[in-house]
């Protein structure tokens, strides 16, 4: 049994570790995001088919405004959904 | 100024493959009549939309990559508003990042990346 004044926890609390976010363009040196690849982009939207921020994905500015306008480009010529339910 | 363009248009799906190519040809002799020189000519083929567009749910993409007077881009984009065999278009103009894209895409043996999802 523990001593008095010892605080003990049955499982092990959990301490959120925050892994290091990174752009992945940056790293790999991604220059241009292409609108036509469909597939690729889906990283970028949530399961309603919104983009995801920022805070979230890891991008750097300069390449969420790329990403963007590549989902927009792709929405428009119907490669990426407007809306969408349960996309992934 | 002559700039590097590409435009991706959509045809409708009731036309046959002949008139697809009938069409494409009769652009292609536009965008030539324009003073265009033409670097890529991609058939991506029928492709599921991810949305209906007057309302059907599949549609020919074609791709064009060219050189041209930028105040020419208005032309051909009219004619294909007017023309109702086209459900969609978009034309971009291409930088020097997207230019290097697309050649390492030609180089690496030609359209890997949009043929993934090709069969509708």
């Amino acid at each position: 049994m523990a001593q008095q004044g010892d605080i003990r926890y049955l499982t092990p609390i959990n301490i959120e570790i925050t892994k290091e976010k990174f752009c992945r363009f940056r790293k790999s040196r991604i220059k241009y995001i292409d609108y036509k690849d469909g597939d690729f982009l889906m990283k970028f939207v949530n399961d309603q088919g919104k983009l995801l921020p920022r805070r979230i994905t890891g991008t750097s500015l300069k390449y969420q405004r790329k990403v963007a306008s590549a989902v927009k480009r792709a929405r428009h010529l119907a490669i990426l959904p407007y809306k969408g339910d349960l996309l992934k | 100024m002559i700039n590097r363009y590409e435009t991706v248009f959509i045809l409708t799906p009731v036309l046959s493959d002949d008139q697809v190519k009938e069409t494409v040809k009769k652009y292609e002799a536009t965008l030539k009549g324009l003073g265009a020189k033409i670097t890529l000519n991609d058939n991506w083929g029928l492709r599921k939309l991810a949305y209906p567009i007057q309302k059907k749910t599949t549609g020919f993409y074609h791709l064009f990559e060219y050189e041209l007077e930028g105040a020419e881009i208005a032309k051909l984009e009219l004619d294909m508003k007017r023309d109702e065999k086209i459900m969609r278009f978009l034309s971009v103009r291409m930088d020097k990042h997207s230019i290097a894209f697309a050649e390492s895409r030609i180089n690496r043996g030609k359209k890997a990346a949009p043929k993934a999802d090709a069969k509708a």
